[in-house]
This record gives structure tokens, C-alpha cells and sequence, in this order.
């Protein structure tokens, strides 16, 4: 089962949520959704449920067309934000509810209920109702009720939003390995960078409607083919240095430059804006050709046991990813350690022009 | 640790105490001062016990007036409630439309009481009324002055009138708090109207109506106005309910030692019968 969108697009009230997307996903495989809030990530899953309908192009299944196919004609299943579960069922009848109106018999349902409840460790909770589960038990309740049935695709919306942490963790982790046997599509969609890169499989990058980028998320996650992908693929977002490549040196401002490297030296000469992930910049050098800057603390941001470290020079702003708890105090002078081979360049378009090589590590 | 004495704090709490004394318990101490003495004029009164209560459970005329007023109230919940659901289920939830329709449907809750008895009474005849014109037309005899069946007929007819738009708007409430997802994933699980109402919109309205069924109940075993004004508990006694029953006992023969043990008996039942309603309910729920 393979599902193609070609050219699709939804327009509401004059407002184009969706722009031409064009996307096709392989049988089995497991694909994230990354975007932003209104992104249109939701949109873009109710057109390939079919609650919508595209206001132009074409929605493929199998190399048939079900652009206008309704919902109950398809066959699919959805997981919300929300745990949505109908109140006065109990879990099993509950898992139970999508096999009883596809009239399996009764042998038949018990089986996969007990089955998929199994799976997902809610099997001790059978006879309760849904509110008298935890949020997450709750929430593997919904999702049962989606895997129990064979659906051709399944959509996930946010589905771990609500839960807690440690909750979030596990469940993702289960959720892969759910979908190692199975040959249906799975569709996720998250605002988490992490979460993707958790997830693997493909990535598709939404931006304000658009598809910007589609891959394998290692791939798409290395090189991004634009500023936008980048920033929304990595968390703290990828600090963007405007500079200026001229035949021997990079020049970011008067005072900061250093010298072409084997890895940049390919660039043209002209303006570039240099993309470096938080966490390739250092407290201290780990090569030789580190650029030393010295720079003022805006803030430390203590998340976990991990440290956001907010730093300016007169020319920028930049943001370091450190492991461990730091604490700094504002206007705090500090030396950081800007690795030059692991620059990514983007032209004045935005477009990518440069990768550093060797992948591998965030 | 000593305890402090603070007495400041009665003074806060005293203003609840004293509008609670003067609502409520004052009052209804009165009324069971009253139901226990026989009074002639304020200095000759003589404590007569129970009496009156005996008299008052042994009234023919009274059992006659309950047992009235809980044919009444079941039969208005039986089409009230499930009209007001279908009501609110047929309400557009978008637009103009939705304005439009709520303030249509709650007209009838904003007309005074004794003016809804008024436009009955003069809907229903058969003269000058649309209502009884129409049944003259259609060949039926109808007069509810006269008829036992016809008066009831229009009180029940008035009162649904009336009140429907209440639990309609209860439920058009409770309706719009399911959020929109919940109809989603029906559509995606290929459920059946039928099967969307049973089991994602009567659960979620179950809270509001317990409600509705409560107020409606009460509001229906203390119902006056509307009679009083429509039928005047006629003809002969066929539409004489409770409350009825109590102020002509009250006001008309001035017997105010019968009349305040009825009170008390008559506001004993609706606890009873709406704790009854609550715990079923509660338990139910609970069973689920």
C-alpha cells in the first residue's frame, strides 16, 4: 500500500493552508511530520485521511485515485493529541468497537483484542472504563483501538503531547517497535525535533503549508537543504552567522576571521550565512583550527541536566548546547570555541551550498 | 500548642448566619409553629400535635392532587426530556443560523408565567384562539374548559411549550463541549449516526441532564401559575395540582393549621423525590 500526494493543496476561507505538496510513502514505512504550530501538519493528515478533501490535486492509494473517496470508504486509523476514547465503554469494548462495525466474528475480536491489548500493556485493564485508566493508559487505549483493526495507513497527531516525560519516552520507543512488523503507513506528526530523530525512518519538514524537505531523518537531519529545515530540525535551533568568503579567509565581521579551510575552500567568493549546530560549539578547543571568540552571557538555560547557553559578541548572537548543569551570570565574559569544519553554508537564498563532511554526531 | 481563642471570627461568619436565618429557617419555623396549634386569633391558640398532619394524610382530595401532580411531572419529563435532546441535536452550531436559533428557542423561557397561562387560554379557544379554531376545523370537539382530557391535554401541551427550550439549551450546551475530534474519530471508525449519539454524545450529556431532569421535576411539582391562570384546576377538580390544593386550603378557607402541615408534607416529598432521582442516578453512573 503506497500513498501518493501530487500537487496537493487546500485553500480555506482564502487562506492557503496547504501549498502544493507533493509527497509519495512507501508501503511499511514510518514517516514524521516536523513543523511548527499551524504548520499544517494536522491539515495535511486530514487530507490523506480523507476527512477533507483537497482543493486541487491528487491523492493516490496504490496508484488509485481517492482524492474524493469519504473517510468511511477508506480505511484508516487516527491517534490524537486528545485521548479519545468513547466514555461509557469499557477498554475492551472500546478496542472491540472498530471490529464489531467491520462485523469480524466473535472468536475473532476477542482474539485481537486481547491480542493488541497485550501488546500494548493495557491487558490487566480490560473491563475498566477509560477515565479510570492514567493518561497514558488512556492514551495506549487509542492507540489500540487504532492498530487492532488492519488499517492501510495510520496517523498519529501529536499523540504523545499530553503525557509526561518518562511517559513520552517509553511509549515511543514502543510505538517504533509496534511498527517493525507491520506494512502499513505510519504517519507522525510532532513539533519535536527530538522526537523525530527518536523516531527515525523519513522526516517531512512543513513550513507555513509547504513541504520543504522529505528523507530519511538522518539524512534530512545532515543536510538540510535550506535555513528554514535546518532551524526547524535541531534543537535549540542552529545558530545562522552571516559572513563573507573571500579568496584566502572567512571574514564574520572585521575582527573575526580565519583562514579557508580544506572544507570551505570549494565556496565562491561572496556573502554566505554559515549555519553551526549548538552543540559543535565548545567551552574548549577540539581541534586546532577552533576560532577562539570571546563573547558575554546572556542567559543560561538549565534544562535537565543539559545547558542552553545564550552568548552575544558585538555581531551576533549564538547559542551553545553543553552537556551538564553550567551557571554563568549575566554579562559573564567567556572565551567559546567555534568549530570551522563543521560549518554549514548557505547561500543568500538560503539554499544549502555546503555540508561539513563526515556525518555522525549531533 | 495553646489554642488561640479568636472571636473576631464570628463576626464573619455572622452574615451568613443571619441570611440564612431570615431566608430560610425562620420561615419555615414559622410554618411548623403554625402545623401544630389551632389558632383562632393571635391570643387564643391551643397546641394540637400531629393532628393536623393526620387530617392532612388522610385528605381524599390531596392524595387525589398527588397522585395528579406525579402523573403531571412524569408525563411532562417523558416528552420533555427527550424533545429537548432532538431539539438540541437539530440546532445549527455554525453561523447566523445559531444565533438565530437559540434566541427562537429561548423565547418561551422569557415570557412571564401568568402571560404564557393568558396565551394558552386564548390559543386554545375554540372562538378566537388558532389552536382550538384549527381542532374545530378538524372536526374535534375541543373545549378545555369542559373537558377533563382536553384541559389536561393543554396544560401538558403548555407546560412541553414552555419548558422544552430549557433542556434544549441545556443539552445545545453540553453538545457543544465535545470537542470536534470526537466526531472525527467516528467517522474514521465508520460509526453509524445512531451509534455516535449512544456512545459519544448521550454519555457526555448524562451531567447536564441530571440536571435538567431535576429542575424540570421540581419546577413541575410546584407548577401554579400556569393552571391557575389557564384552567383554574378545572373543570371540576381534573387539573387541581398540589400547589393548588394548598393555596386554596391556605388562602381560601384560611385553615392555616392544615395548610402548614401540607406545606411541610408537600416539601418533604419533593426532597424525597429528587433524592431518590439523585441517587439512582449517581448509582448508575457508578454501575457503568
Amino acid at each position: 500500500m503506497s500513498l501518493t500526494l501530487s500537487n496537493v493543496s487546500r485553500v480555506v476561507d482564502g487562506e492557503t493552508w496547504i501549498d502544493d505538496v507533493n509527497l509519495s510513502l512507501e508501503p511499511g514505512s514510518f514517516n514524521v511530520l516536523l513543523g511548527r504550530t499551524l504548520s499544517g501538519k494536522t491539515t495535511l493528515m486530514r487530507l490523506m485521511a480523507g476527512l477533507d478533501r483537497p482543493t486541487s490535486g491528487k491523492i493516490m492509494m496504490n496508484n488509485v485515485d481517492v482524492t474524493g473517496v469519504p473517510v468511511r470508504e477508506r480505511n484508516i486509523s487516527m491517534v490524537y493529541q486528545q485521548f479519545i476514547n468513547y466514555p461509557n465503554m469499557t477498554v475492551y469494548e472500546n478496542i472491540a468497537s472498530p471490529l464489531r462495525l467491520a462485523k469480524m466474528s466473535a472468536q475473532e475480536i476477542d482474539r485481537r483484542v486481547r491480542e493488541t491489548a497485550e501488546m500494548l500493556r493495557i491487558d490487566p485493564y480490560l473491563d475498566r472504563l477509560p477515565l479510570q485508566l492514567s493518561g497514558g493508559q488512556q492514551q495506549r487505549t487509542a492507540m489500540a483501538r487504532a492498530l487492532v483493526k488492519d488499517s492501510q495507513i495510520i496517523l498519529f497527531d501529536e499523540p504523545l503531547v499530553n503525557l509526561d516525560y518518562k511517559l513520552r519516552e517509553e511509549l515511543r520507543q514502543e510505538l517504533r517497535a509496534l511498527f517493525k512488523a507491520r506494512n502499513c503507513i505510519a504517519v507522525y506528526a510532532t513539533t519535536e525535533p527530538n522526537e523525530a530523530l527518536a523516531l527515525a525512518g523519513n522526516t517531512a519538514v512543513l513550513h507555513e503549508g509547504k513541504l520543504l524537505q522529505f528523507g530519511e531523518t538522518a539524512e534530512v537531519y545532515h543536510r538540510p537543504k535550506d535555513i528554514i529545515t535546518a532551524e526547524m530540525f535541531s534543537e535549540p535551533p542552529i545558530n545562522v552567522v552571516p559572513g563573507r568568503v573571500s579568496d584566502t579567509e572567512v571574514t564574520f565581521d572585521d575582527s573575526v576571521h580565519f583562514q579557508l579551510n580544506s572544507d570551505l575552500r570549494p565556496l565562491e567568493p561572496g556573502n554566505y550565512r554559515f549555519g553551526v549546530r549548538a552543540s559543535h560549539i565548545g567551552l574548549v578547543p577540539h581541534s586546532d583550527d577552533d576560532l577562539e571568540l570571546p563573547v558575554r552571557v546572556d542567559l543560561a538555560e538549565i534544562s535537565g541536566s543539559e545547558t542552553f547557553l545564550h552568548v552575544h559578541n558585538p555581531h551576533f548572537d549564538l547559542v551553545l548546547h553543553l552537556s551538564g548543569v553550567h551557571e554563568y551570570h549575566v554579562d559573564q565574559q567567556i572565551k567559546v570555541y567555534f568549530p570551522t569544519h563543521k560549518l554549514y553554508a548557505f547561500n543568500e537564498a538560503g539554499r544549502l551550498v555546503h555540508a561539513p563532511a563526515g556525518l555522525g554526531g549531533r | 500548642m495553646t489554642k488561640v481563642e479568636n472571636n473576631k471570627a464570628w463576626w464573619l461568619v455572622m452574615p451568613v448566619f443571619l441570611i440564612v436565618a431570615f431566608s430560610a429557617i425562620i420561615p419555615l419555623m414559622t410554618v411548623v409553629n403554625y402545623s401544630v396549634q389551632d389558632i383562632f386569633d393571635p391570643y387564643t391558640r391551643y397546641f394540637v400535635g400531629t393532628e393536623w398532619f393526620k387530617q392532612v394524610m388522610l385528605d381524599e382530595r390531596l392524595h387525589d392532587a398527588l397522585i395528579r401532580q406525579f402523573i403531571f411531572s412524569f408525563t411532562i419529563l417523558l416528552i420533555e426530556i427527550p424533545l429537548g435532546i432532538m431539539v438540541a441535536l437539530m440546532m445549527p452550531t455554525k453561523g447566523k443560523g445559531a444565533s438565530l436559533a437559540l434566541i427562537l428557542v429561548a423565547i418561551p423561557l422569557l415570557i412571564p408565567w401568568n402571560v404564557v397561562g393568558t396565551i394558552w387560554q386564548i390559543f386554545g379557544r375554540a372562538d378566537i384562539g388558532l389552536f382550538g379554531a384549527m381542532m374545530a376545523k378538524l372536526g374535534i370537539n375541543y373545549n378545555y374548559a369542559s373537558e377533563p382530557m382536553h384541559a389536561w391535554l393543554t396544560v401538558v401541551l403548555m407546560d412541553v411549550w414552555h419548558w422544552t427550550p430549557l433542556v434544549a439549551l441545556l443539552c445545545y450546551s453540553g453538545l457543544r463541549a465535545i470537542p470536534e475530534v470526537y466526531y472525527q474519530a467516528a467517522r474514521i471508525d465508520k460509526a453509524s449516526r445512531w451509534a455516535v449519539f449512544r456512545y459519544i454524545q448521550l454519555p457526555k450529556l448524562t451531567n447536564v441532564l441530571i440536571i435538567g431532569v431535576l429542575l424540570r421535576f421540581m419546577d413541575s411539582f410546584m407548577i401554579y401559575t400556569e393552571p391557575f391562570v389557564l384552567t383554574g384546576g378545572g373543570p371540576g377538580t381534573s387539573t387541581t395540582f398540589l400547589s393548588q390544593s394548598l393555596v386554596q386550603q391556605a388562602i381560601g378557607q384560611f385553615d392555616l393549621g392544615p395548610a402548614a402541615a401540607f406545606s411541610l408534607v408537600y416539601f418533604l416529598i419533593i426532597l424525597l423525590v429528587c433524592w431518590v432521582f439523585y441517587t439512582t442516578i449517581m448509582h448508575m453512573q457508578k454501575d457503568k
